[in-house]
């Protein structure tokens, strides 16, 4: 106890403000930002997932569904050395779908991020560069990743410049418009004392505006990384020779179902990697927001 | 007390012990125009001494956090001047004055920086205006915050201390930059009572150590009694003094002094003053209404 504390006690010493001083907690515990999901419950959940589509696909082969993939023959498929296919867990071919997509999204999502970031920084930071800009941009926000394709085709020569620019817009609104929100969450006091702490522009900039919108930016990068995983599957399967999305559609169109389910599935996984990679980092950067929340304790 | 975060707070001004003297002189700011036109203070004037503390009282919305935030230099004003150690600070050559560290302000509900730790928050002006190295300005922080006794929290966020803790670091955070006007704005509204009361003793001996001119505005007379050389009673809105009225107990003070018969008439008094005013914006609202 420090000696104000102590005076708190007042003359009988029973009375602890222990609401005005709460005990400090001495460890700080790392767990990832929005903590994913505890791992034994998300498995229950997954093993029911997988139960019911073995029992309405192969077991009650219910009407609809039993045209459908079933989960024993994806997962031979998935698994064999010898798909009937073409496509499986031992086949190079698999890992190339995976890869060029990947590449995709990290050549959108960087793009993205490093435009639309100090871009929604800006929008938020000048009012007059607002002004100019904010109405194209919401003019231009709305348009869906489709309508985008002809232009994206006549403006990109080759398929993959267009894919990746297709991928990329979605992420870069979503980017852009979550980092203003950031900058203009931040409470104007806050600014202002910084002024009267003696603070420049430019040490406002780096130490309140930027910092002060980081929970806000990450939200919008976990948004921007879940569309530019839908955006880059609807690109795909418009255009391009490789990757998942082309993976799914031509597996359609050659009526060769189990594939799409492998498609399907994987994506799911690299998509939510990416997303808890993006946790991860934000997580990394936050240590404040976490211990905030109580997350961190 | 280091000499080096005297250098920003004073510059240009004589380094004697009459630091931060105020003269408000026929301060007057409107904010709007037209029919939505508001004046939240009106032709008015008054002086704090150098090193006194003043305690600013009036009814919510009567204009007091517009005059802060006037002498802060977040606004500016309609007409008159502001004067600190006899520098126009703003007036008519200069509607606004310029925020800086010699007028540090604390906000009625709280600007600590969330994502620095309390000791990065406490040593964040010195480090910004470069009068001191980081690790000089840490090293006082750390001094400062064993003063108010949060030594112990140094290295955690603002978000993790109780909103009493909060104040005392935000003091703290302001008081370092050894500023010539300390301007608090209802600092403990949202505090309960007996906290409030650790409040005051850890701000009265931060002031004994620490010289500094005190505009505190508050609406809890007791508060303004217990910490004021002198109380300010503000007209309803706008803004103007209607009274004043100097406590003469002498300081140091502790809590004894509430039970003294002088302070129970200086809180008559100032009970009386307010409550007029109180009936008065009442029946202004009435009228509005
Ligand atoms: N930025 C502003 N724009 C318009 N009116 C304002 C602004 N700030 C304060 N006011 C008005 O000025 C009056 C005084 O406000 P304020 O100075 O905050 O009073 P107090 O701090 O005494 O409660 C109020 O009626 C308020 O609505
Ligand atoms: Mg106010």
């Amino acid at each position: 106890m420090t000696e104000i504390d102590a005076k708190a006690l007042g003359a009988d010493g029973a009375v602890r403000t222990a609401s005005a001083f709460p005990p400090t907690p001495t460890t700080v515990a790392r767990r990832p930002f929005r903590a994913s999901p505890k791992l034994p419950l998300s498995l229950v959940g997954f093993a029911a997932f997988l139960l019911a589509w073995h029992l309405a696909v192969e077991v009650w082969r219910l009407p609809r569904f039993a045209k459908l993939p079933g989960l024993v023959e994806v997962f031979v498929e998935w698994t064999s050395t010898d798909p009937m296919y073409g496509v499986s867990l031992f086949t190079a071919e698999y890992y190339q779908h995976i890869l060029v997509s990947l590449k995709r999204i990290v050549a959108a999502f960087s793009a993205a991020t490093l435009l639309g970031v100090p871009l929604g920084l800006l929008l938020g930071w000048s009012q007059r560069f607002r002004e100019y800009v904010f109405p194209v941009f919401e003019t231009l926000r709305p348009v869906p990743i489709l309508a985008w394709v002809p232009i994206s085709i006549i403006l990109f020569s080759g398929a993959e410049t267009s894919v990746v620019f297709l991928t990329f817009i979605a992420a870069f609104f979503v980017t852009t418009l979550n980092t203003m929100t950031g900058v203009q969450s931040i409470d104007p006091s806050v600014v202002r004392a910084a002024r009267c702490l003696g603070a420049s522009p430019r040490q406002i900039f780096r130490h309140i505006v930027a910092p002060g919108a980081l929970p806000h930016i990450f939200t919008g990068l976990q948004v921007s990384m879940g569309v530019s995983w839908f955006s880059l599957v609807a690109a795909e399967m418009v255009s391009g020779e490789f990757g998942l999305g082309y993976l799914i559609n031509t597996a359609y169109a050659k009526i060769q179902y189990p594939t799409i389910a492998i498609g399907m599935i994987t994506l799911g996984a690299v998509g939510y990697a990416s997303s808890a990679l993006v946790r991860l980092v934000g997580a990394r950067l936050m240590a404040w927001r976490l211990r905030e929340i109580g997350v961190g304790r | 007390m280091t000499d080096l975060a005297l250098e920003p707070a004073s510059r240009g001004a004589p380094q004697t012990s009459s630091r931060g003297a105020i003269s408000i002189r026929n301060v007057v700011k409107t904010y709007g125009s037209g029919a939505s036109q508001v004046t939240a203070v009106d032709d008015c004037s008054f002086e704090v001494a150098a090193g006194e503390i003043c305690m600013v009282v009036g009814p919510s919305g009567c204009g007091k956090t517009s005059l802060l935030n006037a002498i802060a230099g977040f606004h500016d004003i309609t007409s008159g001047e502001i004067l600190i150690d006899g520098e126009t600070i703003c007036g008519p050559d200069r509607p606004m004055a310029a925020p800086g560290p010699d007028r540090v302000v604390v906000f009625q509900n709280g600007a600590l920086f969330p994502w620095k730790t309390n000791l990065e928050n406490v040593a964040f002006g010195p480090t910004m205006q470069g009068t001191m190295t980081e690790a000089a300005a840490k090293a006082r922080a750390r001094s400062l915050l064993a003063e108010v006794g949060l030594d112990d929290v140094a290295e955690r966020f603002p978000g993790e201390i109780s909103s009493g803790m909060r104040r005392r670091v935000e003091i703290a955070r302001a008081v370092i930059n050894e500023p010539r006007v300390l301007l608090l704005d209802e600092p403990y509204r949202a505090l309960d009572a007996l906290t409030k009361q650790v409040m005051h003793e850890a701000l009265l001996e931060l002031y004994y150590r620490n010289k500094v001119t005190i505009f505190f505005i508050t609406h809890d007379l007791e508060e303004a009694v217990f910490l004021g050389h002198k109380l300010v009673i503000s007209t309803a809105r706008p803004c103007r003094p209607k009274t004043i009225i100097e406590v003469d107990i002498p300081h140091p003070r502790d809590r004894s002094v509430i039970t003294s018969p002088r302070f129970r008439e200086l809180m008559e008094a100032a009970h009386e003053a307010v409550r007029q005013e109180a009936v008065a914006a009442f029946q202004a609202g009435d009228k509005e209404g």
